[in-house]
């Protein structure tokens, strides 16, 4: 019953966030603010975690792939479409949901704690088109921009560690980046980003905005929007590779 | 003036408040006094929208407020100021961002004019050249008075305080109580304040409701407490001997001691 009414109670969130603005310029501001807060304020952790997974993926990819058989091209292909459908959209996404996740309830939490969201309802604005609003269109538009990040990083980190372990050289990886490329995977990645953008940014927000309480209740909304945005991605990358891979 | 017939509110089994009917005068202030969980707050925050009560109704100079439909009432809110408890500033931005924020939300005044009005306000409210500071930066007497002009900066019909003196000092209380009393007067605003400071109750309490369990126990001014022979009331306000001593001598001073 009570994941019902948490889930009615979400639905009607997202409902009330589309209101007419009482001020456009005013929520303008507020979504660059946050393109910036959500976008540009984890490209520091996103550029770290895709060139290692990169790195990683060629080693791991080199050590599995023992036949002589097999052209060492095959390790760019691989390691190309692992980023490309898995790790950049999926993993860093989980990475961003623990970063920018964890950050907006908080942020919205100890607003609503601190009566900051009661102080904007008598002034009679809209606090979930206000507040929640900027915060998904911030993500969505920004983290599938992350994730093309990654996915350049991720192959570039690859290509570098096979070329500094002596895997195979810069060229045999780019010949292999260019064997079997489906530009179609690339559209699945940004789907998958953008999907998992909005449960990044929308559940916290419905934690946080929810916060009944003090400072306890803050920090475990923050951690139950983190956990349940992560299970909610596995799920939805799950579902998305069933129905269009 | 904003006046209110037979306010309920329930919270599962909990009575919070049960059918209360009063009405809070204009350019007066209007206090609601009683102990913790006596229903002030909640009542407040009906009168404010935040909270909507099971029954009754509330109006607001003639006008149903209950009736309204939210864009009515999203439009009576511009009129209506509050101080919060804890002041209630957006971390976030500056003192000036903070007073600014309602202009530049149901304003299109120009940003010097915006500008030149937040001076205005913190000039009235004792705060001049704080423009830049974060709420961090500012003591607690500072916040309250950065709320009081955040709550003007529309020159708002109704002001609503909760708690407007909570973790002050006494002199700071009694600067803040004097602030919204001169307000309350210059801009014949309807001023409804939650308080517990009974300081407040004797300085600027031109119209004190009390409340005991949800319920409106007693009505008067601050004089017309010296006098009640209500039980309660006199519990509450004068709990120390400090002040009852001071009661009985003010009684004794206008005949009517023992």
């Amino acid at each position: 019953m009570k994941i019902l009414s948490q889930i009615g109670s979400y639905a009607l969130m997202i409902k009330g966030m589309f209101k007419r603005p009482e001020n456009p310029k005013v929520y303008w501001k507020e979504f660059m603010h946050q393109c910036s807060d959500i976008g540009i304020r984890s490209l520091g952790i996103v550029s770290i975690i895709s060139v290692f997974i990169g790195m990683v993926s060629t080693f791991q990819t080199a050590y599995q792939l023992t036949s002589p058989l097999l052209s060492k091209t095959v390790i760019a292909q691989i390691v190309r479409d692992t980023v490309i459908l898995e790790f950049a959209p999926t993993l860093v996404c989980i990475v961003l949901a623990g970063v920018v996740g964890s950050k907006i309830a908080s942020e919205l939490g100890n607003m609503r704690v601190s009566e900051q969201i009661d102080a904007l309802e008598i002034m009679g604005i809209n606090t979930k088109t206000y507040l929640i609003l900027p915060k998904i269109a911030a993500a969505i538009l920004t983290i599938p921009i992350l994730v093309i990040i990654a996915m350049v990083l991720g192959i570039y980190g690859g290509r570098l560690a096979g070329s500094m372990a002596g895997i195979l050289s810069v060229e045999t990886f780019d010949r292999g980046l260019q064997e079997g490329f489906v530009p179609f995977n690339v559209t699945f990645a940004l789907i998958k980003a953008a999907t998992f953008a909005f449960i990044i940014s929308s559940i916290p927000s419905y934690y946080g905005y929810n916060v009944k309480g003090g400072a306890l209740e803050i920090g475990r909304s923050s951690t139950s929007a983190v956990v349940i945005s992560c299970i909610l991605i596995l799920l939805a990358d799950y579902i998305l590779a069933a129905l269009l891979l | 003036m904003i006046e209110f017939k037979n306010l309920k509110k329930r919270f599962g089994e909990k009575i919070v408040l049960d059918g209360i009917s009063h009405v809070m005068e204009t350019g007066k202030t209007n206090l609601i006094i009683g102990a913790s969980g006596s229903g002030k707050t909640v009542l407040q925050k009906c009168l404010v929208g935040l909270i909507e009560p099971d029954a009754g109704e509330i109006i607001y100079d003639g006008v149903s407020f209950t009736q309204m439909t939210s864009e009515e009432k999203k439009k009576l809110r511009q009129e209506v100021g509050m101080l919060f408890q804890g002041s209630a500033l957006f971390d976030s931005k500056t003192v000036e961002e903070n007073i600014r924020f309602p202009l530049d939300m149901f304003t299109k005044q120009s940003m010097a004019d915006k500008i030149i009005r937040v001076n205005e306000v913190l000039e009235r409210v004792n705060l001049s050249g704080t423009n830049r500071k974060f709420p961090s930066e500012l003591s607690g007497g500072m916040k309250k008075r950065v709320g009081i002009a955040r709550a003007i900066v529309l020159n708002p019909k109704y002001l609503f305080c909760d708690e407007p003196n909570s973790g002050l000092d006494p002199q700071t209380s009694m600067v803040i109580d004097q602030l919204i009393r001169d307000l309350t007067l210059e801009f014949n605003i309807t001023t409804i304040i939650n308080t517990h400071d009974m300081n407040s109750v004797m300085e600027i309490g031109d119209n004190i409701l009390f409340l005991v369990d949800g319920k409106k126990e007693w009505y008067g001014n601050s004089e017309d407490i010296i006098l009640s022979k209500n039980e309660k009331l006199n519990r509450f306000i004068f709990a120390s001997q400090f002040l009852q001593d001071a009661k009985n001598m003010r009684m004794m001073q206008s005949g009517e001691g023992k």
